[in-house]
Formats: C-alpha cells, structure tokens, sequence
C-alpha cells in the first residue's frame, strides 16, 4: 500500500527498514523510527477515535505528550494495554491498535448519536441528571456511565511483563534535553558534576530537532547530536532516552518513568518493560520545555485540526504530511517556520493571522518564498465530519469582537497556533508557587520552593540565544556550588530569526445565527458553552469550574487547554487571567502503567519469606503450609489422603495420647541484658518480675499505654543480668520498638540492652505425657526429672555435642518443653528428636493441632489479643499485680474497664456436640430477634476437641462469667448457620492445670 | 520521600523510618498518682499542629533509634534532627 503523505527527501526515519502494522484490523507499513501516529498520517488515516462525551470523530492533535486525542488499545506479545497515545508510542514490526471510545466501530459509532443530544449533555450533566431517582444509580445510571467512560479497556489477564524499580542520586538531575537541557548539563557535566539527563521522547534535542537555526554554523540537530554523544561518553553523565520525570516529590525526590521495552515488539529476556527510577537529586534543572495551544473555534475538534509545531514536527522528524491543502491559521510568527517546511516541500499554504501585519524576518522570508498570507484573518469554523474539508474563514475587527463577510475556501487540515504554553507542571509540583507572564499570557515558575531551577522555554525564554547563555551559565553556577571546580563552557554562536510579538487573540466570536461548538478540552469534550453554563450557574473559582466542567480533568491533564479555559473565565468575570489562577498540578504528568509502580513486588516478592531451619525436612514429610505473617510454617503434616481436619486431629490426639513435636522457631525472641533488666521488665510486664530467680522461666503480659493487651509469652532468667525473652510470632517486631521506644525516651536512666535473637535459635516444643521419657533419652547427662527441671524450670545442655536450652514451658497444656539450639544446628537437632522419639510414638504436629490444643485449654492467643481486649477479657486476671505499676496500668482503672457486665473469655459447645461454629459468629439470645439483633459476644477460636470429641469454641462474651451454664445462639450470617450452644467454662481440658506440673 | 537526617546514621530516605508522633508528649512518672484527664490526655489527645513540629521517628531499617525531628507539617521541611537524649528548644 503506497503512504500517499510520506515525503520523500526529508525526516529521521529509517527507510531501510519498513515495519508492518494493523489499525483497527487493517494492515499498514510505516518506517523504524515512526510512531503509530506518524505511520497512520503517512497512510491517509486521520480518524482514530471518537470523543468521550458527544462521541465526535478523532484525530490527531499533537505530535507528542500533549496529545488529547490519539488514544488507542495496544497490542503487545499477547498483552493488551488501554490509554496508549499514538503520538507517543513507536512503532514496531507487528505492532496492532485498535480505536476506543466507539461501537461497532470508528466509522460507524452509534454514541455518536450523543452528538445530537448534546443540548441534553451540558456542563454538570452527571450531577444533575443521575441524581433522581435514586434506586436508578445501582441497575441503570451507574452500568451506562461505567460502559461509557474511558479511555479502553484494562486487561483482566495477569500482565507478563517485567517492571523494575531502582534508586539514583545525582548532583543534577535535568528533565528535558532541548537547548536548555543539554546546555545545562553540558556545562554542569564538563564541570565535574554527576548528571543524569531524561528525555521523555527517543530522540534528543527537543526543538533543536526541528528548528531552522545554527549554533556554531551547525544546524540544532547536529550541534544536539554532537553534545549527547560527548556526554555519553563522559562517565560521570547518564544519559536516558524514553524517561519521563513524571513527578517531584518532596527533598528533591523525583521519580522519572523509563519505557525501556515499549518500542520493541516484545521485550528481550532478563530486561524489564518499564522501570521506574527515585533519584534523590541535589539540584534540579527543568528544562521540560513549552507546549503550543490552540486558538479556539468552531468545531475546532474536527480531525485534521492540528497544532502548527505538529505538522512541522511530522514533516521534519518523521516526513509526513498532515494534509496536502493546508492552512495554517496563527496569532504570531512561529507558525511561520510550519508554513514555510509546507512550501519547501512543494505544498502551497495559506497562512490566516490574526494580526493586522507583521513584518518580522520570517514573515519577510515566508512573503518571498510566495506564501499566500491574509493578515486580520480567522478561521471561523471547520467544515467536514470525519476530517476537514473546507473552512468557514473571515476578515476580524481590530477589536476581534466583530467578524466580516463569512468566506468558505477548501483545505485538508488546518494548522494552529496560539502560541506558547511552558511547561511549568514539575516547577508547581515541587511546590513552588507560579507568577503569570504578560509578555507571553502564560504561568512561569515564580520563586523555586525546592532545589530546583527551570531554564528556557519553561521559564517563558523564546529566543535560543538567551535560552543557551542562561542555561550554561546556569549549569556551570549549579556544579560549581556542588563540585567546587571552575570548569567553564564557551557559549556557542547562535544564529536564529528574531519573531515580532504575538497577538493575545485566542478566541474566534461566533459568526450571527451560528452555534458552533468551540471546544476548549478536546479530551473531555468541555466547550465554551459549557464554562459560561457553569459561570451562569455560580461557579466562581476555578477549581470549581474545572471539577463541574471536568475541563483539564483528563489524563492529558489540559496540557492544551487549560490556559483558554482560564482565558474564558477571566473574560467572562471581567478578570486579568492572574487574578482567576490556575488549577493544582499533580504528578504524574502523564498517565503510569499500574506495573511500573508496583514494580518487582508482586504475588510472593510483595513482602520476604522467611523459613525455620527446618524447613527442608517439613517439605519432605508431606508438610502442608500456612503464611503466618511473613513466615512459612507447617499447618499440618499429611499422611495418606488425610485433609486438614483428619491431620490435625490425628496430630493434636498424638500429642494427648503420646508426645508431639512442634517448630516453634518463628517465636520472636528478645535478649534484654542489663544491671536493671528486672526492672525493666517489671515495668513492661503487667506482673510481677523482680523476684524471678536464675533458671525460671515466667509468663507475662504486656499491655499498651491504653489497657489493652499487647502481647503474651513467657520470659526466662538465663543468667543474673540476662533474660531470655518471647513473643509471639506476630508481634515480634512490633514488641522490639515498643522496648526500644520505652528504653530510649522514657526511661533512659535504665541499663538494659535489648536486641532480637529471633533467628538465631531454633525451637522444638516437644509436648505430651511420653515427653519426659523422651527428653531423658536425648538428654541422657541431663536431670529432667519432675525435681529436677520443674514446671516453669529452665537448664542449659548438652544435645549430642551441641550446646542447647531447655524450658519446661507449655503452650498445649500437657507436660512439655522448649529445646533451643544454635539455628544451624536446627535441622540437626530436629532429625534427631524425630529418630529417637519412634519409639516413643512421637509425631510431629503443625499449627492446626496446635490451635486444636491451645483453644481446648482455654490458652488466650492472638485471636483473644486481638487489640479490643484488656486482661481482665481474657481471663488474665491473676497476672495483673496490684502492687507496682506498669504500662498501662492507669488505664485499667477506667470505669468502662471496670464494669460488672464487662466481656469475658468462656468456651462454647454446640447443643448437638456435631456442628462446628464458625470462627467469628456472633453470639445472640434470639436468633429470630428484630435487627438489629443485639450482640452479646462472638466466636474468637474454634476447633475440634480431641479430649472430648466433639467441637468446641473460645468466645469473648458479654458477662460471660455469669452465663456460663446458659444457652444461647451462635450466628454466622456469612456462613449461613445459626447453632444453638451452651456456654462452659474456658477451661475444658485438665481446668486444674495438673497435667503441665505432673 | 523525605529525606531524613538521622544524627547516628546521617541521610536516610523515609522508608527506612517508623513515625512515631509527637515527641513533646512527656509520660506521667510511675507510680504517681494523676487524674482521669490527665492521663486521658496523655494516652489519647494529641495537638496537630500546622507548621513546626518536634516529632519522634524511629529508625527501624537503620540503627533502630528512636530521633527526634522538627518538622514543618505542612512544607515538609526539616530544620533539624536531634538525638533522643537531647534537649530540644
């Protein structure tokens, strides 16, 4: 197929090599180097959408980020992407797109239809209509608009692809690589400075790439392709295509988003998509440049409508045309240098300004080359549905209120300009507030907030010779400060045309009896009919406005329309456009895939896994695990076709019958050493902690500064100065701040280190009435006799040639003990009990079982503690010294702790001994009450007793001590049960606590 | 990201930090006998000042101290850091 706008002589494409695509399942070529947007224009294809709101046809607009109009689905080996700008995305061998916003197709949109319904669809549309009536919102308004809106379709498939994430510092980071950004880094670079320089698009240069000016007697182009090649090959510069600075974060933080496989059919192994960088910069040079905006009028939306520097853009960078009957419509010179690239490439333009005359370099070079130029002249409307056929153009009063006889001269695309909108949203972002410009109607920078400084056409400098000699200067000043070296640039001879000033005119008025739709924000369809509706209405501020009319609201962000939209309001309110303000910027500037910023932390990688020593042999022996917080531990250990429930009742009888084995290595663990150790755990402990001799070991409870329960678990006297202490697996780091905080600001005066020893030891609990016999056995020099290590009791051994510790703690209720060792003496350690305890029927057990054991003993664990509750809750009692204060003491002493009807730990049993509760029912008197039913308690733990065979539960209850004996309903709307049960008392295995001390 | 001088450690990135709230809160001496409010004011109430701020964060993938930091809450800027055994103001 022959690319009926490709030219022949000019452009930095590669026309050695041609690249295959579809659009909207049709095939096309197009060169390396083009973009979708360039290839479509080069094969005559200007509709590639339909707009959001009145589904009217769409074009291109830009030639870059700015694009409000070219969004396309993107496939990609096998992956699909939404809210890809064609002008952006380059193309490739095979690349597809298709157009969105439209159904059955582009061509034919039956949304379109919103078109002539526009009277039913002004500004607030949505507010006003979807309010009434309400059940409507659920089954009608809210599937229509969800259907509706959008800008594609998100991929329901898990994306494939690589995303990294990686961190940078730099002296000066420069965000843009036009004049301003490679002078500055240039001069900062040859001055010592580490720089990284971003550039949002593939090629360098920014405007040198198609300007018509010299800098030392070479053209931009190669003065630009020059100054990257050196600093390329300067060690201390990094130099990033495709990167775009998308957002400035506090400290001099910016996060800048590298395509670095977009562009490619699909990306090479081991090289990730996209990667996002953080770089933490001392200084901060934006050099992001300057947009061009449009002047307004009717049906300015019309596809072949474009920005005047996008033609030239397309013609010099990619040789294309964007039409071949051009006008080029402008209220100042530079549009100029578009229409002169028309004429050198044998295209006559008619070139309408705005302006009464000019008689500037350029114009006089444009007048000579032929250039047909009507001064005092607008175009009025363009003419033609899915691409300009014709314009509706006029002479314009001095007072450009006033339009002349209304004249209709055929063209194929109109070229724009309004001149120059600098790029101001990384300077806002920073926090840096904005001043307006008179000399250009537009925002610059005004005093930096952070380490920041923007340069040339960003700050509002339209002349290359200025821009070149602030921004050496600037990038050697900048170094200087940094690297303290004296290294300074030459600055280069500029040879540039010298532009007359533009005309503020920005809006063509309405010809009589005409209602033409002048759009303001082509992406969310806000025209000026909308911002007087909303004016009308009451808004006042912009930022109202903006929100009421959704004007810049869309994922261009009003990059091209935001600067009309506060010209119109300043009009109509009779302002200076000032004196209105502008809306917040706010990273990103432009859309960021989900992925990028999730980066590597996906599924697993989100968070580490953490393994005991033992791990191995688990996952040899058929171990079934569970996440229990980033730790791996067995659940259950399965035999045969056993489930969950089979397993662990198995495992949990063992343990009653025999002795089981547990790894208890995830506990977390503190060593707290110190002259006042014990006080200091008397202070963190709600009992008593001074007396503990050497060799005990001793449960305590911990409580909040609020009386409720932090954390639990038992801590041993290893030695006079030295204790041994133990968390559960879950708090374990949040007990160690809470130490460090009380240690460090609290109570300095106290000589007490402490320090986590989680992973250095490994545990076994070995648990059971067989444990003792077994013990001995792996302990043959050791006394563990009831005499000789007690209940509570705590001895250093020798296993086998390996020094260990033994507890006789016990979290099952059964006679037991904690061996630790070195952790990697763990698995050791581990296979050895598992050996010699086969004659003693031993088993190991898993979590389940251990739940099983813990809840029929009525032991509290996380599911009791869990942030509600305070000792009194949870039968903790007897732990809570009366005598000396500690931690959150005070706060148990409120009334509401206090009251007699207070919630109380108790066990439930179903009436039919059969059905288990679900964890989390509530506990109610009638279960057929009025809602709402009120909640007396609820389920914390459940399990299957395997003492009494049938099922049992742990819940926290309102009064519980009282109701024990009575009947009440367990309710699980969730699992659809409603159980009648009887209240008993928590302890339902060996309430006396004889079996742990036999 | 703020960018945080820790006084042990020197500049560390925000995510190596735990916030811990205001420093200038002073917990009642043990064993001393304080009322309702008083305490109520110490677990609970807690001012959120606009401006300066002398707050607590803790260096938790560092050197695991607890600093204090004078904070603009609503800049962002940080005028100092001190260590947590120093007088501040």
């Amino acid at each position: 197929m022959v690319q009926n706008f490709r030219l022949d002589q000019i452009g930095l494409i590669n026309r050695e090599k041609k690249l295959s695509f579809k659009f909207n399942g049709k095939k096309y070529f197009g060169y390396e180097g083009d973009t979708l947007a360039s290839a479509l224009i080069a094969n005559g294809v200007h509709l590639v959408g339909r707009s959001f709101k009145y589904h009217r046809p769409r074009g291109f607009f830009g030639a870059g980020v700015d694009e409000p109009y070219a969004i396309v689905q993107l496939y990609r080996n096998g992956e699909t992407e939404p809210n890809v700008r064609a002008t952006e995305q380059e193309l490739f061998d095979g690349l597809e797109a298709k157009s969105v916003n439209c159904w059955p197709s582009v061509n034919f949109d039956i949304g379109a239809i919103n078109n002539f319904l526009n009277i039913f669809l002004p500004a607030g549309f949505y507010y006003k209509t979807f309010m009434w009536p309400r059940s409507f919102w659920y089954w009608i308004y809210e599937p229509f608009i969800r259907k509706a809106a959008g800008f594609g379709v998100a991929s329901k498939e898990h994306d494939r692809e690589r995303y990294e994430h990686k961190y940078e510092f730099c002296d000066l980071l420069i965000a843009g690589s036009g004049p301003s950004g490679l002078a500055s880094a240039y001069a900062a670079a040859k001055n010592g400075a580490r720089v990284i320089l971003a550039e949002d698009k593939p090629r360098f240069g920014g405007s040198l790439l198609t300007s018509d000016v010299s800098i030392n007697n070479q053209s931009g182009k190669e003065w630009a392709d020059n100054i990257i090649t050196e600093l390329k090959g300067m060690t201390n510069v990094t130099v990033k295509n495709r990167a775009q600075i998308f957002g400035y974060y506090d400290h001099n933080m910016l996060v800048m988003s590298e395509r670095v496989s977009d562009h490619l059919p699909k990306s090479e192994e081991f090289t990730p998509k996209q990667r996002l960088w953080y770089i933490r910069a001392k200084q901060v040079v934006i050099s992001s440049g300057s947009i061009e905006r449009p002047i307004v009028f009717g049906n300015n939306d019309t596809p072949g409508v474009v920005l005047a520097s996008a033609a030239k853009e397309y013609m010099k960078v990619y040789g294309v045309l964007v039409g071949k009957k051009p006008i080029v419509f402008t209220n100042n010179d530079s549009a100029y240098e578009t229409a002169i690239e028309f004429k050198k490439n044998n295209i006559n333009p008619i070139v309408l300004d705005s302006r009464q005359d000019s008689n500037s370099e350029i114009i006089k070079e444009a007048k000579s080359l032929g250039i047909n130029i009507k001064f005092s002249h607008v175009v009025v409307a363009a003419k033609g549905y899915k691409k300009v056929k014709s314009c509706d153009i006029s002479e314009i009063s001095e007072d450009k209120q006033n339009l002349n006889q209304i004249k209709n001269i055929e063209c194929d695309c109109i070229c724009v300009s309004g001149f120059w909108t600098p790029t101001i949203h990384l300077a806002s972002q920073s926090g840096g507030k904005t001043k307006f410009k008179e000399e250009i109607d537009a925002f610059v920078p005004d005093k930096s907030k952070q380490k920041e400084v923007t340069l040339g056409s960003a700050n509002g400098i339209f002349t290359l010779e200025e821009t070149l000699k602030t921004s050496f200067d600037k990038g050697f000043e900048l170094s200087k400060e940094i690297t303290n070296k004296n290294n300074s640039q030459q600055i280069p001879k500029v040879s540039e045309k010298k532009h007359s000033k533009h005309d503020r005119f920005w809006c063509v008025p309405l010809p009589k009896g005409k209602n033409y739709k002048r759009f303001l924000d082509f992406q969310n369809d806000v025209a000026v009919s909308d911002i007087e509706l909303a004016i009308r209405e009451g808004y006042r501020s912009i930022e109202h406005v903006k929100r009421y009319t959704t004007l810049g609201m869309a994922t261009d962000q009003g990059k091209t329309s935001n600067l009309n939209g506060l010209q119109l309001v300043s009009n109509i309110e009779n302002k200076v456009v000032p004196a209105v303000g502008h809306t917040t910027f706010r990273p990103p500037y432009t859309p960021i895939s989900i992925g990028a910023i999730v980066g590597r932390e996906i599924g697993k990688h989100s968070k580490p896994t953490r393994k005991s020593p033992m791990h191995n042999w688990h996952e040899k022996n058929n171990a079934v695990f569970v996440d229990a917080g980033v730790w791996l531990r067995p659940r259950y250990y399965k035999r045969g076709n056993e489930g969950l429930f089979e397993a662990s009742k198995r495992e949990a009888e063992n343990v009653r019958k025999n002795v089981g084995v547990c790894d208890v290595t995830t506990l977390g663990k503190i060593d707290v050493k110190g002259p006042d150790a014990a006080e200091f755990l008397n202070r963190v402990y709600t009992n008593a902690w001074l007396k503990l001799p050497v060799g005990k070991a001793r449960y305590g409870v911990m409580l909040r500064e609020d009386g409720i329960v932090m954390d639990d678990g038992t801590t041993t006297r290893i030695s006079e100065n030295h204790y041994h202490m133990t968390t559960t697996t879950a708090q374990a780091a949040n007990v160690l701040s809470h130490l460090e905080y009380y240690l460090q600001l609290v109570w300095p005066e106290l000589d007490v280190n402490v320090v986590s020893t989680t992973e250095q030891w490994a545990g076994a609990a070995i648990a059971g009435p067989k444990s003792r016999d077994l013990l001995q056995k792996l302990f043959p020099d050791t006394d563990v006799s009831n005499e000789g290590l007690p209940f509570m009791g705590f001895v250093e051994a020798n296993f086998f040639g390996v020094n260990a510790r033994i507890f006789r703690i016990s979290f099952s209720g059964e006679l037991a003990y904690e061996v630790n060792v070195e952790s990697d003496n763990g698995n050791f350690m581990w296979e050895k009990i598992i050996e010699i305890g086969k004659d003693f029927d031993l088993q190991p057990y898993g979590t389940e079982a251990l739940s099983t054991l813990r809840i029929e003993m009525g032991h509290v664990a996380g599911s009791e503690l869990d942030g509600r509750t305070i000792p009194y809750d949870t039968g903790l009692d007897g732990l809570v010294s009366k005598k000396k204060d500690f931690i959150g003491k005070r706060s148990l002493l409120k009334k509401a702790y206090n009251e007699k009807d207070r919630q109380r730990l108790v066990g439930v049993v179903p009436l039919d001994k059969k059905t288990s509760i679900p964890e989390g029912s509530h506990l109610v008197k009638d279960p057929k009450g009025k809602l709402p039913n009120p909640k007396l308690g609820h389920i914390s733990a459940s399990c299957w007793s395997v003492e009494h065979n049938n099922p049992f539960s742990l819940a926290i209850l309102k009064d519980g001590k009282n109701m024990i004996g009575s009947k009440l309903y367990a309710m699980s709307p969730l699992k659809n049960k409603t159980i009648e049960v009887e209240i008993v008392s928590s302890h339902y295995v060996d309430p006396k606590g004889e079996r742990v001390r036999s | 990201m703020l960018y945080i001088k820790c006084p042990h450690c020197g500049l560390r990135s925000q995510n190596e930090f735990a916030y811990g709230g205001d420093a200038s809160v002073k917990r009642p001496e043990l064993n001393k006998e304080i009322s309702d409010q008083e305490w109520d004011e110490f677990v609970y109430l807690r001012k959120s000042p606009r401006g300066k701020h002398l707050e607590l964060w803790h260096h938790v993938s560092g050197c695991r101290q607890w600093i204090k930091v004078l904070r603009d809450t609503s800049t962002h800027e940080i005028f100092n850091t001190y260590k947590s055994e120093e007088k501040v103001g």
